[in-house]
């Protein structure tokens, strides 16, 4: 256990290493900073000053230990376009994703898992037949086009709920919340709706396929043998085993997420990293680019971790290795 | 042995013109289970063999209530410990399937299930079944695994199933059957997935349980021996009907029926080596042909006298695992081979033998090529052999695996997979002499010559494995490798292709290396024969003289173990 720990730490690190390496190119080489920091019309030798000031003239490799130092220490450069410190910038969206991504994944684990095995329970009945169908076509539409079909239904015809925001929000300080107040709720429904939809899908039909596989196996033969009571055999013995690839996807997904939620949130006009994103591209804001980029890393390295260690609590056999 | 007191009880099983159909989706009915009778008093061990297909497993579903969709009972009548069961359901008022009826699966890796403590699983059903508080069952699960004979069983009952051994699974396999008190437990095949030593002690404690607790035992095997070894009747089926039944003595040592007879001459016996086994359909002037044929473009018997070496393996070592993903630090290293050394001759059958995990195996994929040594030499005729071949090496050398039905490539046909390595190694000029050599290579194995026009899924397994043993002959080997080539099939169909092999070796003068867990058939096959244990080998000697004046203990051991039907009938005689 401690050992699949350190060695996936050791890798977790090796990962972060290179992402901040790639960082570091991006913000010293895609274009040139001290040529977009400078007001215009300044001298060369006002641009000297300055590139001596960020430390531009001193060898690559000083400066990219300089950068990881600052990098540990929570500095990742200010924002060309908002002039603000990316940190805070970043820092000041994350509420919003993680919320959103947080109720779209529960919506669908909830949804997904037992529309599943029920599925792989009856696989040829009308219900499991129709979900499947219904799934599909889920699927397949992309995400803008449910996210305005929705408001369309929801907001413009019906108006039962808030086509774009986050609604009132409440301040904890380091956090600003909308699970709080009747409108943030309303409006988180319709855009994750949309953003678990997809993931829904996914496990819904993973759920069934290992469900079915799990079924015929030899264990679960057994289990009937022993007469045991069919809600035990499904819902504890099977399922437990059913659900091993869905830590590892659901995994992978949040990540997915919280790093791409762009379109949902543009198309809801959720103020979330997304959309930081989507104009920090536009600009081009190199620093808000690279601290994205160490952040999306972060955060994908950090997921994975996750996923292993939950692994190892799921299932005895990784544990003695 | 009849038990004039245990007799006057009710029988625990009494199933009654039992029939089985399974509809088929062309509208035509399988009848799986034809109007059979069966009777199971407490305390009797009740063997049901049968080849596969023959419907024993059927009647141990149907009779747990386990039977697979669209199966269904049509008619007679199960009765278990005096109560009907309702044929409609399945099921038996006052009788809980786990409770009264317990189940030992045949594959202890696959029957408990891996995300589960062996306490959890042991106490389920008590928990159902018998309402016992969670202390209760805890305390009644230890006294269970105590009586399977489960070392430190405290431990073991916070154990996963992978923390444990075959043997010991299977142990805990038995000890959740006999949990909530069963009048009547159905073992289906429960040894043939373990070890001799391991079948011998398994074997042992099913025959106890019959004896001390009085459970009435319906052990589903194909296996004659263990037949031999504990039970108490016997019950022959062929084709989902029963064709002789009686005391296990009676029925094996003078059998009635003519199937009877022919199932049980066609067990290897392990005291005498026969010229042949006795099969019922012998070989056609066709197959004779065809395999004249093979002889005269094999390459492998022109050359050289017999006695030659043609392959020499030197210490040979193989190791698994290894190099840690932190630098400096040893990984854990599994050596599957230390040290192997032997000699195969021109024209020789040499065996291998050895239980599960003493790297019988990893030898012969070693030779192959399919796994690299890691110490040690081997020497194919006159050629050093590394990890890089030479085509004409790879060539001679060919493989024939343990499971026909995962061997052959579902998507091609017959011929094709034939006539592949053929064309590779161009043997033939085109791809029409090729698809003859196929025909031909076909024929000598005992196959119709139009046979190749199929796919793999249309044949039985015993016919897969010809068609394997065929495309390994195809690139004209000079050795044969065979990892237990027949321990994947019935009695009747192993019979039929250990004499093909020996055919093959005497009309084509190939080598073989043959590997097998089983001593009878090794000791039907093999000239020479070394005994392999924890990868190393401890006794190698002529057949004859291993098996008559076996040296090492270890041989002596699974001689003693090995389950054979004259061995335990002429001791049941002299009693």
């Amino acid at each position: 256990m401690l050992r699949l720990l350190s060695v996936r730490l050791f890798q977790a690190i090796l990962v972060m290493v290179a992402v901040t390496a790639i960082a570091f190119v991006m913000f010293r080489f895609v274009g040139d900073p001290v040529a977009a920091m400078v007001r215009e019309g300044a001298t060369q030798a006002e641009k000297e000053a300055l590139r001596m000031a960020l430390g531009l003239d001193k060898p690559i490799l000083t400066q990219f230990v300089d950068f990881v130092g600052q990098v540990l220490t929570g500095d990742l450069g200010t924002s060309f376009r908002y002039q603000q410190p990316v940190v805070s910038l970043l820092m000041s969206r994350l509420p919003a994703t993680l919320e959103l991504v947080i109720v779209a994944t529960v919506l669908a684990l909830a949804v997904g898992i037992p529309l599943g095995v029920l599925c792989a329970l009856k696989p040829n009945s009308v219900f499991s037949r129709l979900t499947q169908a219904t799934t599909l076509v889920g699927i397949s539409m992309p995400t803008f086009v449910t996210g305005l079909l929705l408001i369309l239904v929801f907001a413009v015809n019906l108006r039962w709920l808030p086509s774009s925001g986050r609604g009132d929000l409440v301040d904890l300080g380091f956090w600003q919340t909308g699970f709080l107040s009747l409108s943030g709720l309303k409006s988180l429904i319709l855009p994750s709706i949309t953003l678990a939809l997809f993931q829904l899908t996914l496990i819904m039909r993973l759920v069934r396929s290992e469900m079915i596989d799990v079924l015929s196996s030899d264990y679960i033969r057994f289990a009937f043998a022993r007469g045991l009571p069919r809600a035990h055999i499904y819902g504890r013995l099977a399922l437990r085993n059913a659900l091993m690839p869905v830590v590892t996807v659901t995994g992978l997904q949040i990540g997915q997420l919280i790093a791409f939620a762009i379109v949902t949130e543009t198309v809801f006009q959720w103020p979330g990293m997304g959309l930081l994103f989507t104009n920090a591209v536009g600009y081009p804001d190199v620093p808000v680019l690279a601290a994205y980029l160490l952040f999306v890393g972060f955060l994908f390295v950090m997921i994975n971790m996750a996923v292993d260690i939950l692994y190892t609590f799921i299932d005895p056999r990784l544990r003695t290795r | 042995m009849p038990n004039e007191t245990l007799a006057a009880k009710t029988p625990v099983l009494d199933i009654r013109k039992l029939r089985v159909e399974y509809p088929l989706a062309n509208g035509d009915t399988l009848v799986a289970v034809k109007d059979i009778d069966l009777l199971i008093r407490p305390g009797e061990i009740h063997a049901l063999v049968g080849e596969s297909g023959a419907g024993k497993t059927t009647v141990g579903n149907a009779l747990m209530g386990l039977l697979q969709a669209p199966g269904k009972i049509v008619s007679g009548s199960i009765a278990i410990a005096g109560k009907p069961i309702d044929l409609r359901t399945g099921r038996t008022e006052g009788i809980v399937p786990g409770r009264d009826v317990g189940a030992i699966f045949q594959d202890p890796m696959t029957s408990l299930n891996p995300l589960f403590t062996v306490e959890s699983q042991l106490c389920e059903g008590m928990l159902t079944h018998l309402k016992l508080s969670r202390a209760e069952a805890k305390a009644r699960a230890l006294d269970l695994m105590k009586a399977v004979g489960i070392p430190e069983p405290e431990r073991r009952l916070g154990s996963y199933p992978h923390q444990l051994s075959g043997g010991q699974r299977q142990r805990v396999v038995i000890a959740t059957a006999l949990a909530c008190g069963p009048q009547l437990i159905v073992a289906d095949e429960p040894t043939t997935a373990l070890d001799v030593s391991v079948q011998a002690q398994i074997l042992k404690l099913i025959r106890d349980l019959a004896d001390q607790r009085g459970v009435g035992v319906l052990l589903v095997t194909h296996n004659m021996g263990v037949v031999a070894e504990i039970a108490d009747r016997v019950t022959i089926m062929q084709n989902g009907a029963v064709v002789e039944s009686g005391s296990a003595r009676a029925v094996l040592t003078a059998p009635k029926a003519p199937y009877a007879r022919t199932l049980i001459a066609a067990v290897p016996p392990i005291e005498v080596r026969l010229d042949r086994l006795p099969v019922p359909s012998e070989e056609t002037q066709v197959t004779l042909d065809a395999r004249a044929a093979v002889r005269s473009k094999s390459t492998g018997s022109g050359t050289g006298s017999r006695d030659d070496v043609v392959l020499s393996v030197r210490d040979l070592a193989v190791e698994y695992g290894g190099r840690s993903l932190i630098p400096g630090r040893k990984a854990s290293v599994f050596k599957a081979v230390k040290g192997v050394s032997f000699d195969v001759r021109r024209g020789e059958i040499f065996g291998l033998v050895g239980e599960s995990g003493c790297g019988k195996t990893t030898v012969a994929n070693t030779i192959a090529g399919l796994v690299a040594q890691s110490a040690g030499s081997i020497d194919f005729e006159g050629t050093a052999l590394g990890a890089k071949r030479e085509k004409s090496v790879r060539k001679s050398l060919q493989m024939v695996f343990q499971d026909p039905y995962s061997a052959l490539n579902p998507r091609l046909r017959i011929n094709s997979a034939i006539a592949e390595p053929i064309l590779f190694y161009k043997l033939a000029s085109n791809a029409e002499e090729a698809r003859q050599d196929a025909r031909t290579l076909l024929e000598a194995v005992g196959l119709p010559a139009d046979a190749g026009g199929r796919f793999s899924h249309a044949f039985s397994g015993g016919q897969r494995q010809r068609i394997a043993i065929a495309r390994a002959l195809g690139p004209r080997p000079s050795l044969l490798i065979c990892d237990e080539p027949t321990s994947a099939l019935d009695v009747s169909v192993q019979a039929q292709l250990l004499n093909l092999l020996k055919d093959l070796r005497d009309l084509a003068g190939l080598s073989m290396l043959f590997i097998s867990h089983d001593l009878a058939v090794i000791r039907q096959m093999c000239d020479r024969i070394a005994v392999m244990k924890s990868g190393e080998i401890v006794e190698l000697a002529e057949t004859e003289t291993l098996f008559t004046a076996p040296k090492h203990d270890y041989t002596r051991e699974l001689l003693r173990l090995a389950p054979s039907l004259d061995r335990i009938l002429s001791r049941q005689a002299a009693e």
